[in-house]
């Protein structure tokens, strides 16, 4: 079975340097690190205390609201640093990783003779349920709440994202496990939807397949959430992303965690764009110096552009991104760089920028906020970037006066941060959207709950 | 060393000082800043807020040089008694563009411009230095808006007193850029209207020195077309006159061609809603329409004071007086309209619908088109906040259906 979604308001960023379809290798990555603030709003209580050895999958710390939910190392080895901040805040864990890895057993599972009580619980003591996000709020999912129903994306839309119809091929049996288990979590439906019928997800059962169509940020799940079975008040959806089903699978299918992962290594800067193997928490040198990088002013980013959080050459590949990315800094100035004629940058509007002229044109984009930050002035351009049916600057303006009551009335419970990157783009008062939203959503979590 | 290395050295000393904002207005203007992303999307679009006022002040360059040409041309044209006979656009054009016009222009306008963005910008730095936020760029095109909206003889005093009163009674107090609630330019027009009146709506400031020439041998006539009417007296121009320009008004507005430019520049560029432009348009010709039928049943005689203005032909309304100029310039504006899109709808359709009625009922004053936007200003939180509640009740209905 399977139906289309097509959206019209969106844009697609088209920018040089995407990854070219083949899978490289990796240098060896000598540690690994998981970094609890790639899970936001987790506070982590720690299991494993600094030179403890641990096998692949077993937990390194759990979160403090909820003791069930556990963090897994990704690979074998001796927990070398618990990283610290400011407050003696737990910034990382790393573990310096074995020669020969060893993988914790969880055991063999025969997924469709699993109750869904079995499944929960295997995921929560396995680590792996981190993988799962809720709506309302965007965070990792609360186990004691049945959601109503469960959202996968398989079409990433974000620029230079990866292509997850490449990524995932031959993944068949461990992405149809997956899903099984989820089907039982939910007395709802589970929902895929996929890019083309060429995608590995295209023929799974126990889901309903969707093929979806347009332009960014159609491949947001509250895109397809919204179109499909949209969130009310008082209502929960979870949402897994497809390369985590993989993971999931191969538990089920194995009984080992592997934290295996393709990842896109994108981007303007990189000189060898293509895709990687590498695991989760590995060093990020390990991966970009059999990529190259071009220039010395560059920004790393874990994640795509649009949505991903910048880190330094000498951290790690973040839990949940599928894409790494590398463009130039824009920290120059430039000359009477507000009214002269632009060819070179993606603009929304015709003010004298002609991006306009050439739809398939690929821009090299620097991290330039192109001018100042202001108050909101110019009105009618978001709504051109944003499907949903929701005022975006009104619910912003919510978000940035702290109304919980308006945020609700809104639809706060129906967004995440990422739904607002394409109207942070577009933003001519350069205000940071995706930051008033996460603000507001944890102001909301707290207070509502 | 480089200019912009200077200009970032001094940045670097100004930083946290008071005088901060002030420079910052000055270096951002000869350079786009070195500021990059800290969060959310790492790459950002090409527009700022200082390129979309940018384009605003260019749609608005020809209206102002139209309106320089034409002080003189009105000027010297009332002292020789009249018009050139107008045949085409054209051929008309010779009279139009000469030295002698533009001179007139260039002493009576410029100061006007320069006043107004004096004046403004003085405050607008002041305000931010104490305020301590950066230089907004709104009043780039209030202080270009406000000569365009003035009569060529307005007394720079005056203008200065008003734009004093605009930019911080109107905008300021309420919190500066983007937080107004009446559009800046029209409440200066606004203060100059209501504090001067005999000055202001009298028919002599439309055409240079005819104040000043009042009751001497050497008098002129300084009329414009919709005072015509509401004296009730002949008119002495031709539509096609009024469409081109070669009329008296305020310095802008006279050129329904030129402003037709504009918008085209204001639209092509997604920067002014053509909803509110278009939906204005039919706003106006509805109400036009309704006072031809009015006049048409016989309800309203020629006696009537508001015969001539109501028996005027629909769709003139939309070429004479200051309604194209106010529609397109400053009914779009985004901060003091209607932000959503069915409120733009609305939002536009009433002010071209009260712009010809307030004409039509307020003879002494006769143009309409400020009043009505002014009002609309203070309506379109209204209009918007109905349509959000419309998007409110649809997400409550969803939820009802669900629990029911």
């Amino acid at each position: 079975m399977s139906k289309d979604i097509r959206i019209k308001k969106g844009l697609d960023i088209n920018l040089v340097g995407a990854a070219e379809q083949s899978t490289a290798t990796t240098v060896k990555s000598n540690t690994y690190a998981i970094n609890p603030d790639d899970f936001h709003g987790v506070i982590p209580k720690i299991v494993a205390k600094e030179g403890s050895e641990v096998k692949a999958g077993s937990p390194l710390f759990y979160s403090k609201t909820n003791d069930q939910i556990l963090f897994n190392s990704p690979v074998s080895g001796e927990v070398v640093e618990i990283v610290r901040g400011a407050k003696r805040k737990i910034l990382s864990f790393k573990v310096l990783a074995d020669k020969e890895q060893q993988y914790q057993d969880f055991g063999i599972k025969d997924v469709t003779s699993m109750s869904g009580e079995d499944i929960k619980s295997h995921l929560l003591s396995s680590g792996c349920w981190p993988f799962i996000k809720q709506r309302p709020y965007d965070i990792i999912a609360n186990p004691n709440v049945a959601p109503k129903a469960i959202f996968i994306s398989a079409y990433n839309s974000a620029p230079l994202a990866a292509d997850l119809d490449y990524v995932l091929q031959e993944k068949e049996s461990e992405l149809q496990a997956a899903i099984t288990a989820l089907s039982k979590l939910t007395s709802g439906k589970v929902y895929t939807s996929v890019g083309s019928s060429t995608s590995p997800l295209a023929k799974v059962s126990n889901t309903i397949i969707h093929t979806v169509s347009g332009p960014h940020p159609i491949g947001n799940v509250s895109t397809q959430i919204a179109k499909l079975d949209p969130i009310n008040k008082g209502e929960v959806v979870w949402t897994v992303s497809a390369q985590d089903l993989v993971i999931i699978g191969e538990l089920l299918l194995t009984g080992k965690y592997n934290a295996s992962r393709i990842i896109a290594v994108a981007g303007s800067s990189v000189k060898n764009p293509k895709y990687y193997e590498t695991k989760i928490g590995a060093e990020v040198a390990s991966f970009v110096y059999a990529a190259g990088v071009d220039g010395d002013n560059v920004r790393m980013i874990n994640g795509n552009v649009l949505t991903g959080t910048t880190v330094k050459p000498d951290g790690y590949l973040a839990s949940t991104v599928d894409t790494f990315t590398i463009i130039p800094e824009g920290d120059d100035y430039e000359f009477f760089g507000w009214n002269k004629p632009i060819f070179n940058k993606i603009s929304y509007s015709r003010a004298l920028t002609f991006s306009w002229l050439f739809p398939k044109k690929k821009y090299d984009l620097n991290t330039n906020t192109n001018g100042e930050h202001r108050a909101f002035v110019v009105t009618g351009n978001y709504e051109e970037v944003f499907p949903l049916d929701i005022y975006p600057m009104q619910l912003l303006k919510a978000f940035s006066y702290k109304d919980l009551d308006e945020m609700e009335k809104l639809g706060a419970y129906e967004i995440a941060p990422e739904d607002f990157a394409l109207t942070e783009f577009v933003c001519v008062s350069k205000q940071n959207h995706q930051d008033l939203v996460r603000e507001g959503l944890d102001l909301m979590y707290k207070e509502i709950g | 060393m480089s200019l912009k290395n200077k200009l970032h050295n001094l940045k670097e000393q100004y930083k946290g000082k008071k005088m901060a904002p002030a420079f910052n207005a000055i270096h951002t203007f000869l350079y786009l800043p070195n500021e990059t992303t800290h969060s959310g999307s790492h790459v950002r679009g090409a527009d700022d807020l200082k390129r979309t006022m940018n384009m605003v002040i260019m749609a608005m360059v020809p209206c102002l040089i139209w309106g320089m040409f034409n002080a003189g041309y009105q000027h010297y044209s009332a002292i020789a008694g009249g018009t050139p006979e107008f045949v085409s656009f054209f051929d008309h054009l010779k009279y139009f563009f000469t030295l002698d016009n533009l001179l007139i222009g260039a002493q009576k306008v410029l100061p006007l411009v320069i006043v107004s963005y004096v004046v403004g910008l003085a405050i607008e730095f002041l305000f931010a230095v104490i305020k301590k936020h950066e230089v907004e760029e709104g009043y780039l095109v209030t202080g270009m808006l406000v000569p365009l909206i003035v009569p060529v003889d307005t007394p720079l005093w005056m203008l200065s007193v008003a734009v004093a009163f605009g930019v911080v009674i109107g905008k300021e107090v309420f919190g500066g850029t983007g937080m107004n609630v009446l559009n800046p330019a029209l409440t200066i027009r606004a203060f100059l209207f209501f504090a001067y009146p005999t000055w202001m709506s009298g028919d002599k400031v439309w055409v240079h020195q005819a104040v000043e020439r009042a009751g001497t041998p050497d008098a002129i006539s300084g009329e414009t077309m919709l005072g015509m009417l509401a004296q009730k007296k002949e008119l002495s121009y031709s539509i096609d006159e009024a469409f081109f320009g070669f009329i008296p008004g305020s310095v802008g507005e006279t050129s329904t061609l030129l402003i037709l430019i504009g918008a085209a520049i204001l639209i092509f560029t997604k920067i002014a809603s053509w909803r509110i432009i278009l939906s204005g348009v039919i706003g106006a010709l509805a109400m036009g329409l309704i006072f031809n039928g009015v006049v048409s049943q016989g309800w309203i005689t020629e006696g009537s004071k508001f015969y001539d203005l109501m028996s005027l032909p629909f769709w003139n309304h939309l070429v004479i007086g200051g309604f194209a100029f106010g529609i397109t310039f400053m009914a779009t504006d985004p901060v003091s309209g209607a932000q959503t899109i069915k409120g733009k709808w609305w939002y536009g359709f009433l002010i071209g619908l009260f712009a010809v009625m307030i004409r039509v009922f307020n003879p002494a004053y006769p143009e309409g088109i400020m009043l009505a936007i002014l009002l609309m200003n203070v309506f379109a939180p209204t209009i918007d906040h109905y349509v959000v509640q419309g998007n409110i009740n649809k997400r409550l209905k969803r939820l009802k259906v669900k629990t029911a």
